[in-house]
């Protein structure tokens, strides 16, 4: 018992020192949910995944790579300043040390084995939908899990098609007994044109990006964010239209990718901690307009969310129950 | 340890005598040609012309990727197609992606796989292994001669439509279906389908001829571990070709029967899956990568050792190293599908089985600076290719072992750290090694010599070139910038914005190089059989420059040295 709290006070005092240098380094103001100008970081991270994730490379990964490229630089500078034809006129002829050798292939397998065991730990958690019971890693990923995460309770099933993004709130889709057909309760995400689109036929006109959200960034921005509350640990399920293409359904912020495939429903999982919007952008080529399906998700608090649902599940308006909704900045 | 170091000078009398063979002239030279190094000087010529076709398409991208918004290529779409308005932004969407397939397409199947085991390979594998020419040598004629014909199915590709009302297929070079099948109605994919048929022919073929010749054709007393590690290296990647590319013709045979007569091996509505596709291609596309970078790693490790007067450091395990990394190379298929939904245990799998591949990548790295080390170096133009090769290398080697967590792939999978990383082991790895070799062999093949002022100033410009281009991709990628994208949020602008002043400074190395090369062969600066000195041990340069049209007519005898 007490092995275990030492261990695990250990590794959450390497994870802490690892960590520690390079993101101050790095250290970059970055915006949630979306990137900032110049950004060469990872996005802000909002859930326990994406904590690990950030954890993991920005620890582990960006030392050993950066140590590995710099002890290579200064082999590369010492062998020209010490070994060039005027500091050293005679060759030596040596073509083997045995020592040497054992040990550039022995250490290279210790640094793998040394970034392997967060590695396994931050990918299990990624692919395990939570249960309530088990531990999560999140930003301590030396750790054996410490991050409680409750079981999923809210499942959105998520689209692609060329070239948007359908969702559909799963729970709350009506499954009629011997109807025809069930009424699932979705809607469609699109991108948000620039300007205004006149309406067809004398119709009214749709507002574009710049008049209806001027503070949203261009190509991110999208007519109907998916809405989901805060601290729920939501499963996904990522498919494509059965007769289109593969699409890639991320999110930066949550640490998510999935491939959404034709024929097959993918999972994955997110549990967002701070209300917001976060962007995403299609991440497998699917065609002309790949770049301009973007992802949205707004996640709102508890209560919104309860307010959203309801109105939505009854009118199944999405445009109505989400103007019940506080307006985005 | 064996012998392993090859004294040339041992190998005193005349190979080069010529015999009274009837040596052809004029186009009957090169059309009919069955002599390795005048196919080796086709393919080298092949190659360059390709790539600056491919460098180009680049150049088109990075323009438009310059700022944010689509810059040129709608109007690029109503010049071609006389489209206006909303239509030439749609044409000129799916006109970029064309764009990105073709230069993927070109720069791998048409650029470096015909300069290294191509041009190098069948120039250089010969000579070093002390072999009069190849094992077949009409076999090498075909092989070379299907490649312009691959080429120019390849191009006729872009004329003929893919989806919507454009010319080209434009669904990446891993053709993933159903965006290569339901995605691209048109023709356009059933020409590049049978372009990279012809291809792997080409290239299964010249395989089979450079593995029975390495095997059957050593010169006398050169065992199998005393033969040149560039021989080696064609000898591996020669297995590579010919495991690899059957997979690829029978996966894209798949796709043209899906597209043309009703089977659904990869549609999900007749029982099929698209995800077996991407097996099936990567199956094939990871060994691909190892045969593109196998023959530069040959080509370093004599540079290294020419102009560090030194024998190569550790030749029995940088010879088995890239054997393992042929092997292993064959194992790791699926770290480019970790988001396809494959399961945990297959992911820790492939995590694990690509991290093997560090260690003897590893090994190369350090075995070349131990080369070094000790050396009497001088730093030709032929060695700042290769030193820049290992420091790039390693960097984009480093970056390779990130991508292989799936853990941390999550974030950068199909994003510009992508494109960075196989950039760096690529654009800035493979094609060093080919740059390294052509400076090195350069007076061998053609008698002369060229400016040394101008191949310093191509290969500093180029180095900045390239390193501007695609060190701030990794920036973009970790920012979570999509690859394969016509535009994007204005806050990955910056970065873009370098990427693309990288491009035009790389644009002027390349013109310091055909600069450089007609400067060469205005001036004729006789070269000499061995212009790099006592360094320089392999037996290509016991014979003139260039060597005489049949080499070897009297087998050198090869003595065993104690040299380590």
């Amino acid at each position: 018992m007490v092995t275990g709290q030492f261990v695990r006070k250990l590794g959450t005092a390497a994870t802490a020192a690892l960590a520690l240098v390079p993101s101050s380094l790095f250290a970059q103001e970055i915006g949630k949910g979306h990137p900032e100008p110049g950004q060469f970081h990872l996005q802000q991270s909002v859930t326990p995944i994406m904590d690990s994730i950030v954890a993991f490379h920005d620890g582990p990964l960006m030392w050993t790579i950066t140590i590995i490229v710099l002890f290579v630089l200064a082999l590369l500078i010492a062998v020209a300043v010490r070994f060039n034809a005027k500091a050293n006129p005679v060759p030596a002829r040596f073509t083997h040390n045995t020592l040497i050798e054992v040990i550039w292939t022995v250490v290279p397998i210790i640094v793998l084995i040394v970034i392997a065991i967060p590695s396994f730990g931050v990918l299990s958690d990624q692919m395990t939908t939570p249960d309530g019971e088990r531990k999560y890693l999140g930003a301590n990923i030396f750790t054996f899990g410490e991050v409680e995460v409750p079981a999923a309770s809210l499942t959105i099933k998520a689209t692609g098609q060329q070239w948007y993004w359908d969702y559909e709130y799963v729970d709350y889709s009506n499954f009629v007994p011997d109807a025809p057909a069930d009424q699932p309760l979705g809607f469609t995400q699109n991108i948000m044109q620039e300007e205004d689109v006149p309406g067809v036929n004398g119709g009214a006109p749709t507002p574009g990006r710049k008049s209806a959200k001027p503070n949203q960034p261009r190509l991110l921005a999208v007519d109907n964010e998916l809405i989901v509350p805060v601290d729920t640990t939501v499963s996904m399920q990522i498919t494509a239209d059965a007769a289109g293409v593969i699409h890639a359904f991320a999110v930066p912020s949550f640490g998510i990718k999935v491939d959404a495939v034709p024929g097959r429903l993918n999972e994955t999982w997110f549990n967002a901690r701070e209300t917001g919007l976060y962007y995403g952008q299609c991440s497998e080529l699917c065609g002309k307009d790949h770049a301009f399906m973007p992802i949205a998700v707004r996640v709102v608090t508890a209560d919104e969310f309860q307010t959203f649902i309801s109105a939505y599940a009854e009118g199944r308006d999405y445009a109505a129950a989400a103007a019940l909704l506080p307006a985005i900045q | 340890m064996s012998e392993t170091h090859l004294e040339a000078h041992a190998t005193g009398h005349d190979y080069a005598s010529q015999h009274d063979h009837h040596t052809p002239t004029g186009w009957r030279r090169w059309v009919f040609s069955t002599n390795h190094k005048d196919i080796g000087i086709m393919y080298l010529v092949f190659s360059i012309v390709a790539g600056v076709i491919g460098g180009i398409l680049s150049g088109f991208m990075r323009m438009e990727l310059q700022e944010p918004g689509i810059q040129i290529f709608h109007g690029l779409a109503s010049m071609v197609y006389g489209v206006q308005g909303d239509s030439a932004v749609d044409a000129g969407k799916q006109m970029y992606n064309v764009f990105t397939t073709a230069h993927a397409l070109i720069m791998v199947f048409f650029t470096v796989m015909p300069a290294t085991m191509g041009g190098f390979a069948n120039y250089f594998a010969p000579l070093m292994i002390g072999a009069p020419d190849t094992a077949f040598p009409r076999i090498n004629n075909i092989a070379f001669w299907l490649l312009p014909v691959a080429f120019i199915l390849l191009l006729m590709s872009l004329f003929f439509e893919g989806a919507g009302g454009v010319g080209g297929f434009g669904g990446g070079w891993t053709v993933y279906p159903p965006l290569s099948t339901a995605g691209h109605p048109g023709p356009a994919l059933d020409f590049a389908i049978l372009s990279l048929h012809v291809a792997g022919v080409s290239s299964i073929l010249g395989a089979i001829n450079l593995i029975t010749t390495i095997l059957n054709m050593r010169a006398p007393g050169m065992t199998i571990h005393k033969m040149p590690l560039f021989a080696w290296a064609v000898l591996t990647t020669g297995f590579l070709l010919l495991l690899a590319l059957p997979v690829l013709a029978g996966a894209i045979t798949m796709l043209l029967t899906d597209r043309n007569f009703g089977t659904t091996f990869f549609s999900p509505e007749g029982g099929g899956d698209p995800v077996l596709f991407q097996h099936l291609f990567w199956f094939f596309g990871h060994p691909e990568v190892y045969i593109m970078i196998l023959p530069g790693f040959g080509i370093i490790s004599h540079i290294v050792a020419t102009f560090s007067r030194k024998p190569v450091f550790g030749y029995m395990a940088m010879a088995y190293a890239m054997v393992a990394i042929g092997f292993v190379g064959f194992v790791v298929w699926a770290h480019h599908m970790y988001t396809t939904g494959l399961s945990l245990n297959v992911q820790r799998y492939f995590v694990a089985a690509t991290m093997v591949i560090a260690v003897p990548t590893g090994v190369k790295i350090f075995s070349w600076i131990a080369t070094m080390w000790g050396g009497s170096i001088t730093f030709r133009i032929p060695m700042l290719w290769a030193i820049g090769f290992i420091f790039l290398f390693t960097v984009g080697g480093v970056t390779g072992v990130v991508l292989a967590n799936a853990g941390a792939d999550r974030a950068l999978h199909d994003t510009y750290y992508v494109v960075a990383h196989f950039h760096y082991v690529l654009s800035l790895g493979a094609v060093f090694s080919i740059f390294a070799g052509w400076y090195y062999w350069y007076p061998k093949m053609f008698g002369h010599m060229y400016s040394e002022f101008l191949g310093k100033l191509h290969f500093w410009v180029m180095f900045v070139g390239v390193n501007l281009i695609f060190f701030p991709q990794h920036f973009l990628g970790l920012a979570g910038m999509p690859r394969r994208y016509i535009d994007y949020p204005d806050a990955f602008a910056l970065w873009n914005r370098v990427s693309s002043i990288g491009y035009y400074i790389t644009f002027v190395a390349m013109v310091i190089f055909f600069y450089a090369t007609w400067e060469a062969v205005r001036k004729k600066r006789p070269a000499g059989d061995n212009p790099w000195g006592e360094g320089a041990t392999t037996l290509e340069w016991t014979l003139s420059s260039p060597p005489p049209f049949h080499q070897f007519s009297t087998l050198p005898k090869i003595e065993s040295t104690n040299a380590h």
